[in-house]
C-alpha cells in the first residue's frame, strides 16, 4: 500500500515536471536568463573596437548617477505615474458609477469610455498629434475662438510632458472602468436598500458604502497603473520623441534610446536593473502586504 | 433638488462621452475630408476617398495587416498550449517544488518583457529569430497572466468531474483535454480577447525585434509612415490611422458584450 501511494506520487511529479516544462524553459529563456545576463551585462564596460569590454563593477551605474539626463527622466517618470496612476482611477472610478446608474443613453456613454482601450496606443498618438498641432490642431482651433494665441503643446518643455500624460490617462481610465464596473456588480441590492431605509443620502451610501467595498479593486487597479507608467511609452515614438531638450523622456524609452540609437548596451542594462529593483519592491510590497490586508485570492 | 442633480450627472456623463470620443471622431472627420477642410473644419466640405487612396498606396499595408494577423494567432495559440498545461499543474497536480515555481511565475507578472529589451534582444538574435514573427511572439508564450487565469479557472472545476472520468479510464492528458479544457471555455474565450487586443496593439518589441516589410506588424508600418521625416499630412495619417484600428474596432463595437465580458471576466477578482 505504502509503496502504491509513493509511486502514484512519483508519477505525478513526472507529469508536473512535464506539463510545466514549456512554460518553464520559455520563462527561463525571456524573463530569468534575461534578467540575470543584464545585471551581468551591467558590470561591464562597453567594448570598442580598440578596447574589449571589460568588467568595471559599479562604474555604469556611478555614470547613470552623475548624468543630468538620468536624473531629469526619473524625475519625469515620477510626475508621469504621480499624475496618471490617480487622475486615470479617479477618472475610472466616476466612468464605472455613471456607467453603473441610470442615466439616458447609458450604452453610448460606456461605449465611449471604454474604445480608447482597443486602438493601439501609436494610433492614439496619431489621433491626438491632430489635437496638438500647434496653429491647425483642434486645440488652437478651439483656443482660437476664444482668442487666445497659438500654443506648440509639443514642442514646449513647459507642456510636452503633460499633453503625453493627458494620451495615457485618456487611453488607461476606460481599461479601469471596467474592474470597477466589475466590482459595482458584485455589490447586493440589498446594502442599498438597507441604506435608502436608514435615509441615507446617494452621496454618503457611495462613500460609506460603495468605495470602502471597492478598495481591493482600486489597489489591483492601481498596482496595474504604476506598472503602466512604466511600460506605457509607445506614444512617445509618435508626438515629442522624448524632447523638447528631454522634457517628456520616460525611462524606459531612454533605455531604448540608450540601447538602440547609442548602441550603449551596458547603461541601458543598468537602467533596466534599476527599474526591476523598483518593480521588485512593489512585488514585495503587493504581494506580502496588500495581499493579506485585503482579502481577496 | 435630487431631480436637478441627476440631470446635471447625466449632463456631466454625457459630456466626458463626448470628450472621451472626440478624438476618434475627429480624425474620422479628417480621414475624409481634403486636408485643408479637415484644419479648417468646413462642415459643408464634401467627403472623399482621396486620403484612403494616397495612404493605402503609401506602405505595404495589406503585407502589415497580414504580419499582425499571424502574429496575434501565433502567441495566441502558444499562449492557449503553454498556459493550458501550466495552469493544469498548478491546479491538479502535486508535486515537489510546485508553490516556489508558482511564485517565480508571479514574479513575471512584474518582470515586463518591456524592460528586458535588451537582453531579449539578444537572445532572438541568439536564437536567429531576430526579424521574424515567431521572434516577435515567442517572449510572451508563456504569459503569468495567462497562468493564473487558468490556474484559477481548473481550480473551479468540480472534483467528482475529474474523479469519474478517471474511474472511466481517462488519463491525465485525456481529462485535461476532455474535462477540463471544455469547461474553462468562457475563460479561454476572454483570454483570448485580451490577448489578441494587447498584441495587435503592442509596438515597442516589434519594432526592436523587426526590420523589414515582411514582418514588420501594423503598429511598426504606422508609425514609419507618419513619421515627420516623411511629410504625410494630417488627412492622410488620419486615413491609416482609421485603416489599421478598422478591424479591431468594428470588431470591439458589433461584440461591445462579450468584449466587456471578457475583460471582466480577465479582470482577476
Amino acid at each position: 500500500m505504502a509503496d502504491h501511494v509513493s509511486n502514484e506520487r512519483r508519477r505525478q511529479a513526472i507529469y508536473g515536471w512535464i506539463l510545466l516544462s514549456p512554460a518553464a524553459i520559455l520563462l527561463a529563456t525571456f524573463a530569468f536568463y534575461p534578467s540575470l545576463a543584464t545585471l551581468w551585462s551591467s558590470l561591464f564596460s562597453r567594448g570598442t573596437r580598440r578596447r574589449p569590454s571589460e568588467f568595471v563593477g559599479g562604474e555604469n551605474y556611478s555614470d547613470l548617477f552623475a548624468d543630468p539626463v538620468f536624473w531629469k527622466v526619473v524625475t519625469n517618470n515620477l510626475i508621469y505615474a504621480g499624475a496618471t496612476i490617480p487622475i486615470s482611477i479617479a477618472i475610472a472610478l466616476g466612468m464605472a458609477l455613471w456607467a453603473n446608474s441610470k442615466l439616458p443613453a447609458r450604452g453610448f456613454i460606456r461605449t465611449a469610455y471604454f474604445t480608447p482601450t482597443v486602438l493601439p496606443m501609436i494610433a492614439a498618438a496619431n489621433l491626438w498629434l491632430f489635437f496638438y498641432t500647434p496653429g491647425l490642431g483642434v486645440l488652437d482651433q478651439i483656443g482660437g475662438l476664444f482668442g487666445l494665441p497659438s500654443v506648440n503643446w509639443l514642442g514646449q518643455p513647459e507642456t510636452a510632458l503633460w499633453a503625453v500624460i493627458i494620451v495615457t490617462i485618456w487611453k488607461e481610465a476606460g481599461f479601469f472602468m471596467i474592474f470597477y464596473l466589475a466590482a459595482l456588480q458584485t455589490i447586493p441590492e440589498d446594502l442599498k436598500e438597507a441604506a435608502d431605509i436608514e435615509g441615507a443620502s446617494r452621496w454618503t451610501y457611495t462613500r460609506r458604502i460603495v468605495l470602502p467595498l471597492l478598495m481591493p479593486t482600486t489597489l489591483f487597479i492601481a498596482v496595474n497603473a504604476l506598472i503602466n507608467s512604466v511600460k506605457l511609452i509607445d506614444h512617445l515614438f509618435i508626438l515629442t520623441k522624448g524632447g523638447p531638450n528631454d522634457a517628456s523622456k520616460l525611462i524606459l524609452y531612454y533605455i531604448w534610446e540608450m540601447a538602440f540609437a547609442f548602441f550603449d548596451a551596458p547603461h541601458a542594462a543598468a537602467m533596466t536593473i534599476l527599474v526591476l529593483v523598483v518593480l521588485g519592491v512593489v512585488a514585495a510590497v503587493k504581494f506580502t502586504i496588500l495581499d493579506k490586508r485585503t482579502h481577496y485570492q | 433638488m435630487s431631480r436637478l442633480s441627476r440631470h446635471f450627472e447625466a449632463l456631466g456623463a454625457l459630456l466626458l462621452a463626448v470628450i472621451w470620443i472626440s478624438p476618434l471622431v475627429f480624425a474620422f472627420w479628417a480621414a475624409f475630408h481634403s486636408t485643408s477642410d479637415a484644419v479648417n473644419f468646413n462642415l459643408t466640405s464634401p467627403w472623399t476617398l482621396d486620403n484612403f487612396r494616397t495612404a493605402w498606396e503609401g506602405a505595404p499595408w495589406l503585407r502589415y495587416f497580414l504580419n499582425t494577423f499571424v502574429l496575434v494567432t501565433v502567441i495566441l495559440i502558444g499562449q492557449f498550449v503553454v498556459t493550458t498545461l501550466a495552469g493544469f499543474a498548478f491546479a491538479q497536480v502535486r508535486f515537489p517544488g510546485r508553490d516556489v515555481l508558482f511564485i517565480l511565475v508571479l514574479m513575471q507578472l512584474f518582470i515586463l518583457p518591456e524592460v528586458l529589451i535588451v537582453e531579449n534582444y539578444a537572445m532572438v538574435s541568439r536564437l536567429g529569430l531576430f526579424d521574424s514573427i515567431l521572434g516577435v511572439g515567442m517572449p510572451y508564450m508563456a504569459s503569468a497572466f495567462g497562468i493564473f487565469l487558468m490556474r484559477q479557472a481548473f481550480k473551479g472545476v468540480p472534483i467528482e468531474l475529474h474523479e469519474a472520468a478517471r474511474v472511466e479510464g481517462c488519463g491525465w492528458f485525456g481529462i485535461l483535454w476532455r474535462v477540463y479544457v471544455p469547461l474553462a471555455r468562457p475563460t479561454y474565450l476572454a483570454y483570448a480577447l485580451v490577448s489578441v487586443s494587447t498584441h495587435w496593439n503592442n509596438f515597442l518589441w516589434p519594432l526592436i525585434v523587426t526590420n523589414s516589410p515582411d514582418t514588420r506588424p501594423l503598429t511598426v508600418g504606422l508609425s514609419i509612415f507618419g513619421a515627420p521625416e516623411n511629410g504625410v499630412d494630417i488627412s492622410v495619417i488620419s486615413a491609416a490611422t482609421m485603416m489599421t484600428v478598422a478591424p479591431l474596432l468594428i470588431a470591439f463595437l458589433v461584440f461591445q458584450r462579450q468584449f466587456v465580458q471578457a475583460f471582466l471576466r480577465a479582470g482577476i477578482k
